[in-house]
Formats: structure tokens, sequence, C-alpha cells
């Protein structure tokens, strides 16, 4: 048995390497696979399996049983505020004049203000969700205790793997995927405007995602593909990461819309936009609200440019809820073509809390995870009806999308992420409270 | 990456605050879990900021009385005893029956406690009395700006007038508790777990 030294084995290992990339990365850009990453899901679909199994059994035997996070604390009912005010006054003769106050009706108000300390429906879309049963990731071990040497065995093995293997192996490919998009959108684009050239774009665009894809073992299933965003249209998604602009583009061609970066971001923008037209306002711009409806506008009405790929949240929200909808996409005029997207938590967060981390750690985070499996569904077109205002067509597609992803539909300003609400919610009570006390005319 | 929530509150700890309290502990955990996750500047207490921060309590009229009565007097944190014995307050009353201690004196969410905590959103100086001008300012925080001085004044005074029995013009405890008698404060001021 012949001795191997570290100089023998690691060129094998390079080379090892540099075939997995390829075997990945090669049938990727044509948009074929050859099973490596599936056999992977299906190894990793076993294993935390049977964590799950094992850490099950070993909270029944302790009989520590753990609240499930993912279940409410406390019992809510959304009756009004009249409703319960007077059921409060009910035992109590009404005064002839002088207003219809009681001391009792505090009690609404302190019983929902410490409802909402104990559990509130805002907050908690901010951070990641709490996941019932450990995968395996240290990130994610909240309430999870010390259950075994196997689990712990397997834990340190997941690391190895993680940080070992594929974590090198992401990067790669990372690297790649982006500089082909830069090189070959900056080749498309010494092409004269013409159908080839359209094509190449896409091509160049499409092949660029799907190598970046797999370099985060993303796993994604399109459903409804006959709703897919033509060209023209405004695609409208929720919101969890910059991921989302990767899972989407996997599947055809949009047009981004954002703002412009320095740095690598920079390179990458400019590039893009030598091969098709995307949008990239300067920040000074973006505050002028009509001239970026205007862009917009005119960028939908050529019939022969790419859908806009538009977030209204306009912010990442933590995949369990839509927030409120930005008006000013729908204002823009032309076909809304909706789509939900729902992450898998199991397999690794997606959500980008950009109060916590920042980009460079949420992507070592993505690429440290077991994999990024998503659904996504295309919703059927819809338009501005008559007598609908902006607001109430953003709510009309916030609800669609939040019912085909199993989000739960919020009307909560998606800027309460860092910004304190806004007075009028609390005007508003105070308004319907004062005409309790004091009858209609009387007030102004 | 954030610490781990419960492993931070000992079982020492979890036993004292459910003497104390009465909650069990899968809710005194899952509390412990809200308070660290409210808890922005991880010190293991709260600011009156950490509170305003909550959307739904914001907009609530009365947020801020709510937010008062967690603080001592004179003091800008609250660590997690003190909010537990705060939410404590709002714990159904028919709990009791499980944890029954004779020598633990007035559970933290009988009636009297339930009706003291409403009682001290009115009386904003903790002098244990409601004076009119207190009524009044806390009327001005329900309703806004929608009802003129004059008329809430006389709100004011005819709410002093029928509780009032010992002719102080104002409100006290005992006979706040008295104008009370028949509303179904357990009910009204109960939070219920779902588990």
């Amino acid at each position: 048995f012949p001795c191997m030294g570290m100089e023998d084995v690691w060129p094998m290992l390079r080379m090892a390497f540099v075939v997995l990339v390829l075997l990945i990365m090669l049938p990727a850009m044509f948009g074929l696979s050859l099973g490596i990453t599936e056999a992977y899901m299906k190894i990793l679909i076993k294993t935390l399996e049977w964590a799950t199994l094992k850490i099950q059994k070993n909270s029944e035997e302790k009989k520590t049983l753990k609240p499930s996070s993912s279940n409410g604390l406390i019992q809510r009912d959304d009756s009004s505020l009249e409703k319960e005010i007077v059921e409060l006054r009910r035992n109590r003769p009404r005064p002839v004049e002088g207003g219809d106050f009681a001391l009792s009706d505090v009690f609404y108000f302190s019983r929902r203000g410490v409802e909402s300390i104990m559990e509130d429906e805002v907050t908690h879309r901010f951070s990641s969700e709490e996941l019932a049963s450990w995968n395996l990731l240290t990130r994610t071990n909240n309430n999870f205790h010390y259950i075994s040497l196997r689990l712990t065995i397997l834990w340190g093995v997941g690391v190895c793997i993680r940080y070992g293997i594929l974590l090198p192996l992401r990067v790669t490919l990372a690297a790649i995927g982006i500089s082909w998009l830069v090189v070959g959108t900056t080749g498309v684009g010494f092409l004269p405007s013409c159908r080839l050239k359209d094509w190449l774009s896409e091509l160049v665009h499409v092949m660029c995602y799907r190598i970046c894809a797999r370099g985060l073992s993303a796993t994604i299933h399109y459903h409804n593909r006959e709703n897919k965003p033509k060209k023209g249209g405004i695609c409208v998604a929720n919101h969890t990461s910059p991921i989302d602009v990767v899972i989407l583009a996997n599947d055809g061609g949009y047009a981004m819309v954002g703002q412009v970066h320095g740095g690598l971001m920079g390179v990458i923008q400019r590039a893009m936009v030598r091969a098709c037209p995307h949008i990239w306002f300067e920040r000074a711009e973006m505050k002028d609200r009509h001239l970026v409806t205007k862009r917009l506008r005119d960028h939908v009405n050529d019939k022969n440019k790419l859908p806009i790929l538009i977030f209204p949240e306009g912010t990442c929200i933590n995949n369990t809820s839509v927030m409120m909808f930005k008006k000013g996409s729908f204002e823009i005029g032309g076909t809304i073509y909706p789509v939900a997207i729902k992450y898998d938590p199991q397999f690794g967060d997606a959500f980008w809390n950009s109060g916590k981390y920042n980009m460079v750690s949420y992507l070592l985070r993505m690429m440290t995870s077991w994999a990024i499996v998503c659904n996504v569904w295309y919703l059927p077109p819809m338009t501005q009806q008559e007598g609908e205002d902006a607001v109430q067509f953003a709510n009309r597609v916030k609800s669609a999308i939040a019912h085909q992803g199993g989000l739960v539909d919020l009307s909560w300003d998606g800027g309460l992420k860092r910004a304190k609400v806004k007075d009028t919610f609390r005007q508003e009570q105070q308004k319907i409270y004062s005409h309790m006390l004091v009858r209609d005319d009387s007030s102004d | 990456m954030g610490s781990r929530a419960s492993s931070l509150l000992r079982e020492e700890d979890i036993e004292e605050i459910k003497k104390e309290t009465g909650f069990s502990h899968s809710q005194i955990t899952r509390l412990y879990s809200r308070f660290h996750s409210l808890d922005k500047g991880e010190n293991g207490a709260l600011s009156r900021e950490d509170f305003q921060r909550i959307p739904e309590l914001a907009i609530n009229p009365l947020g801020d009385r709510i937010i008062n009565a967690f603080f001592p007097e004179g003091e800008d944190q609250v660590n997690f005893r003190g909010f537990m014995r705060t939410l404590a307050h709002f714990r159904p009353v028919e709990d009791n029956e499980k944890n029954k201690d004779p020598n633990s004196g007035e559970p933290l969410n009988s009636r009297n406690n339930k009706l003291l905590f409403a009682f001290r959103l009115y009386d904003l100086d903790r002098d244990d009395k409601i004076s009119r001008d207190e009524l009044l300012q806390v009327l001005r925080m329900m309703v806004g700006v929608n009802i003129s001085d004059e008329q809430l004044g006389s709100i004011a005074d005819r709410t002093i007038q029928e509780a009032d029995t010992n002719g102080d013009m104002s409100i006290s405890f005992s006979e706040f508790i008295k104008v009370l008698e028949k509303v179904d404060v357990e009910q009204k001021m109960s939070i219920r777990f779902l588990h």
C-alpha cells in the first residue's frame, strides 16, 4: 500500500472539485440535470426525517412538551371596539345626558394592549420563522437541547460538509455565474439591436441565473406556467430575500427595477443593461414619484420589452405573511401578473433580516444552508377594474398572492420594520370611541 | 448569532415565577421568548421604546398608560420578573384552582387586582385617587380631538358625581370598586392561553 502524502492528495482533490463543478454547471446552463442535486436532496430529506423522529421520541420520553411556536399563544377574538364596550356597559342604565361614558371602558383598551404585548401580528414577521423541528443547523437551534450523541455527531458531520464541501463549491459556482453574466451581457451588447440580440440576451441571463441557482442548491417548483408574465406586463411578487430574483429569473427573462449601486453590483448592473433594457434609478430620481412612474410606464407600453419585476412590499418579510403592497406599482397601468413565492424553511431560511445581517453575511448563511426549496405559483393576470382605485387593486392582488402561497394577509406596512406606525391609525380608533361617547348630532 | 432564549432562564427562576404569578411552565418559557424578542438591546430588560415598537400597542389610545403600568415608580427598565408580574393580572381567574397555595396571599389575577390595574390607568400621579383633572387627561387620550373641552368636562363631572360617595370630588379605589361591582371583570380583564 503506497504511502500518499498531502502533495499527492491535493491535486486529486482539485481535479475532483473541478469535475464536480463542471458536472453541475454545464447541464444547468442548458436546462438539463444529471441528477446530482436530486440525489443530494433525497439523502438530505431522509436524514432530516430520521433526526426529527429522534427528537420527537426523545421529547415524548422526557415528557417535555415543546410548545410549538408556530401556533398562537393566546386566544384573540376580533370583536369590534363598539361591541365590546357595549357589553361592558351592559349592566348599567344609560345616562340621559352628558355623554355616555363608563369607567369600565378602559377595560377594552387595556386588554387589547396587553394582548398585543404578549403576542402581535407584526413584529415577528421581521425575524426568521421558528421551526417546529430542528433541521441540524446551529442557527435554528433555539429551543432544542442536547438529545443524543448520534444526533450531535450528525450535526458535526453536517457542519463539515456544509462549510468544507458545499460552501467552496457554491461560492465557485456563484462566481462563475456572475462573471458569465458580466462577460456574456457585455459581449451581446456589441450586437446591433435585432431579434438575435434579444434571444441571446435572454439566453445569457437565464444561464447565469441557472448557475447561481445551482450555486444555492435551489430546487424550484413552478406551478401554472401558462400564466407566466408576458412582455409589456408587470410581474408582482411577495418579497423574502434578494434570492427571489434568481428564483423567478430561472424561468424566463425579466427587466429588473432598482437603484444604481456602486462597486461590484454597479458593474453587474451596467453590464446587464447593455444586453437588454433594465430600469436603474439614481438615488435622487427615486424621490420623484412622477419620474419613476413615467419611466416604468414607458417601458411597459413598449410591447417588445421584457416584463418588469417589482416587489411592492418594498422590503423583505419573513415569508409567513404578505404585508401592504405600495400602490405605486399599481398606478402604472398595464397588466399585472401576480406571483406567489413560498420557501420551505426546513432546508434553509431564505429570509434576509437586513437589520441583523449585511449582504455578505446573508449570502454566507445562504451558502451554508442545506438547500433552498421553494414553490412558485404564477397567478392569472389581473387588471384594474372600473371604480377601483390603486389601493383597492393593490389589496386585491395581495389577497390573491397570500391565498395561493398560504401566507397571512396583513394590511400592516412592511416599512414598520424600521419606521414608527402612523398616527392616523390611533386617530381612527379615537374617532370610533368618540362616537360612542357623544352621539353624532353634537359632533362636527 | 442570537442567544438561545430559553437556556438563559434557569429552572429556579421559572419555579419562582410560577409560584408568584400562577403561569404554567410552558407559558413562562413562551413569554420569555417573547420578552427576549422585544428586548432589542439584549440587556435583559425592556425600555419604553421596546414596547412602543409593537404597532398594535402604538396605535392603542391608552398605549402609553398601559406601558407605564409595567414600570415601577421612577424606573425606566423592567426585567422579566416585573414583566410577568404585570402580565399576571390578566390571567383568567378559573386557572387558580390548579395551584392552590394557602400561604400565597391574594393572587395577582384576583378580581381586586384586576380592578387595581384599571384604577392605576386613571391614577396618573399614583396618589390612590382619581381627580377630575386625571380623569379628563385619560378621557382626552381616548377621544383624541373629536370632543370639545366643555363636553369632556361635563362627562368627567357626571362620572365623578356618580362614583363619589364621600364628597371629596375624587374617586378612591373603594368607590371605584363599588361603581364597577356589576361588571364582569373576571371575563373582560382576562386573556386566555391556547395551551
